[in-house]
């Protein structure tokens, strides 16, 4: 009887863990489209979202209200049970990775061993939902959208592997705590800038926003993979994307931007929350994911591919070979 | 492929002149309006909703000669007309249907009294068909509630007749 009550509370425990985490990302991901909106109205001197809310802040909210009450088609010669799963899985995967993100040094989730590898995984299967979604519609512009799409996400995922390997090199473990804590003396973005920005591209290209959307290039395919969905279905690949975004740039503060560090270990940057630190971070990068969108046209396929394979593949792997070097020559090494 | 290039795409030169432009563009002053809140110049030549304007009296401009009848290319005017006891002849009817209306201001232009006017507006969007159906109540309706404005544009006008 005890040890009802003792795994009963263990799981009512993780259950509010997992709430307080869910909670406030779903949350940041719809003010997040609004900024991202907001930003690029900016760019074009527009005004952008101002009218639900204060400074029209509650417009995603709105905008999720009025998907809720849409009708969901579900086309007559589609996949019905791999159609409706894909967007639920690009959700789940999407949210479930932040599991492993450190807000601080005890307040993560999981703190397991392996958390960048985990991290790495789940944004890999991201690409099933889209897959999936594509090829349950059973019609061609999802189809295209959706193979795009994974050819786009499997050779950007290399040169993101690489580059987290660089990291890796330097810190000696996969736990992204000891990550974090490994740049205290300085960033990873000092050392590595070269790697920072191809990860930052690579992450445009891996999350689909310009100048990398081909998979939903609505000159060529509509809307890529979400072509035949609508309602519920479509705001779920919609937040998904979002969520994924939102990690890309919190993956990006933990691997090259110190995480919760405070930018200099002085009086008042350490008065300021590690959380806020992090959230600051991946603010400032999501700011600029946005300028990105509002200021670079579309890449033709071939030059993606050539960019993700011909550029960024090698240039990675070169500065992998001479931080392992350098590493090696002045014994610095990390002692695991 | 000439050096100045390769060192552009190494420092990716041009994009960072991109971010350092779009960052200078978002403090400057926006180009839009605050549409429901704020509205645009509009001219008094504009070819909004139609009204049927009545005298300072209150007797109804319209004399039914049916002229905007005749010169509508879409056909969406529809005027019946009837004698008065005093020998006048007045519209018994004058329906206009909104949907086929292509708001090409030739009505107006013919109307030898200036009866039937376009007016400013342009936010009458209705929920059913129906509604867009415009009867003679309904036109002049819209005249009495925009006949200030509608005079002051149709003397705005009158130099350019």
């Amino acid at each position: 009887m005890d040890n009802i009550y003792y795994y009963l509370n263990v799981l009512f425990v993780e259950t509010y863990k997992i709430l307080f985490l869910l909670i406030p990302i779903l949350v940041s991901v719809a003010m997040i489209v609004w900024l991202d909106r907001r930003v690029w109205a900016f760019v074009q001197k527009r005004r952008g979202p101002n009218v639900v809310g204060p400074f029209g802040l509650f417009q995603s909210l709105a905008d999720a209200l009025k998907y809720i009450f849409k009708e969901i088609i579900i086309p007559a010669s589609s996949n019905k049970v791999i159609f409706i799963i894909a967007p639920i899985i690009t959700m789940t995967l999407a949210l479930v990775a932040w599991a492993v993100i450190p807000f601080g040094e005890d307040f993560v989730l999981a703190n397991i061993n392996v958390g960048i590898l985990y991290l790495f995984a789940v944004s890999s299967l991201g690409v099933y939902g889209i897959i999936m979604g594509g090829w349950a519609s059973n019609s061609k512009y999802p189809f295209l959208g959706a193979i795009r799409s994974a050819a786009q996400m499997v050779s950007y995922e290399v040169s993101i592997g690489i580059i987290i390997i660089n990291v890796l090199l330097c810190v000696g473990s996969l736990n992204l705590t000891d990550i974090v804590l490994a740049q205290q003396q300085f960033w990873f973005v000092l050392p590595l800038f070269p790697m920072f920005i191809i990860f930052f591209i690579s992450a445009l290209a891996e999350t689909n926003r310009p100048p990398f959307d081909l998979p939903e290039a609505e000159a060529e395919l509509v809307a890529g993979y979400q072509t035949e969905y609508s309602g519920m279905m479509y705001a779920m690949f919609w937040l998904g994307e979002y969520a994924n975004i939102l990690l890309m740039c919190a993956m990006g503060s933990i691997l090259f931007l110190g995480g919760w560090l405070p930018p200099i270990e002085i009086y008042p940057f350490n008065l300021i929350p590690g959380a806020l630190w992090l959230i600051f971070k991946i603010l400032f990068l999501f700011i600029i994911f946005a300028l990105v969108k509002a200021i670079v046209p579309r890449y033709r396929y071939d030059q993606l591919m050539r960019l993700g394979w011909k550029i960024f593949l090698p240039f990675s792997l070169v500065w992998l070979i001479l931080t392992a070097t350098y590493l090696y020559y002045f014994n610095l090494l990390p002692s695991v | 492929m000439k050096f100045s290039r390769i060192i552009k795409t190494i420092f990716l030169l041009d994009f960072l002149k991109g971010m350092i432009m779009a960052i200078k563009e978002i403090f400057k002053s926006k180009k839009t309006i605050n549409y429901p809140f704020e509205k645009g110049k509009i001219s008094p030549r504009f070819r909004g909703e139609h009204a049927l304007r009545r005298y300072p009296n209150g007797e109804e401009r319209c004399i039914a000669c049916k002229l905007c009848e005749a010169v509508c290319p879409a056909q969406a005017i529809t005027i019946e007309s009837t004698e008065r006891a005093d020998g006048s002849r007045k519209t018994t009817r004058y329906d206009i249907d909104m949907l086929k209306c292509i708001y090409c201001g030739l009505c107006e232009e013919s109307c030898p009294v200036d009866a039937i006017v376009q007016g400013p507006n342009f936010e009458f969007a209705t929920e059913t068909r129906e509604e867009l159906y415009y009867n003679k109540e309904k036109l002049l309706d819209n005249g009495d509630r925009w006949e200030s404005i509608l005079a002051a544009n149709i003397k705005a006008d009158k130099p350019f007749r």
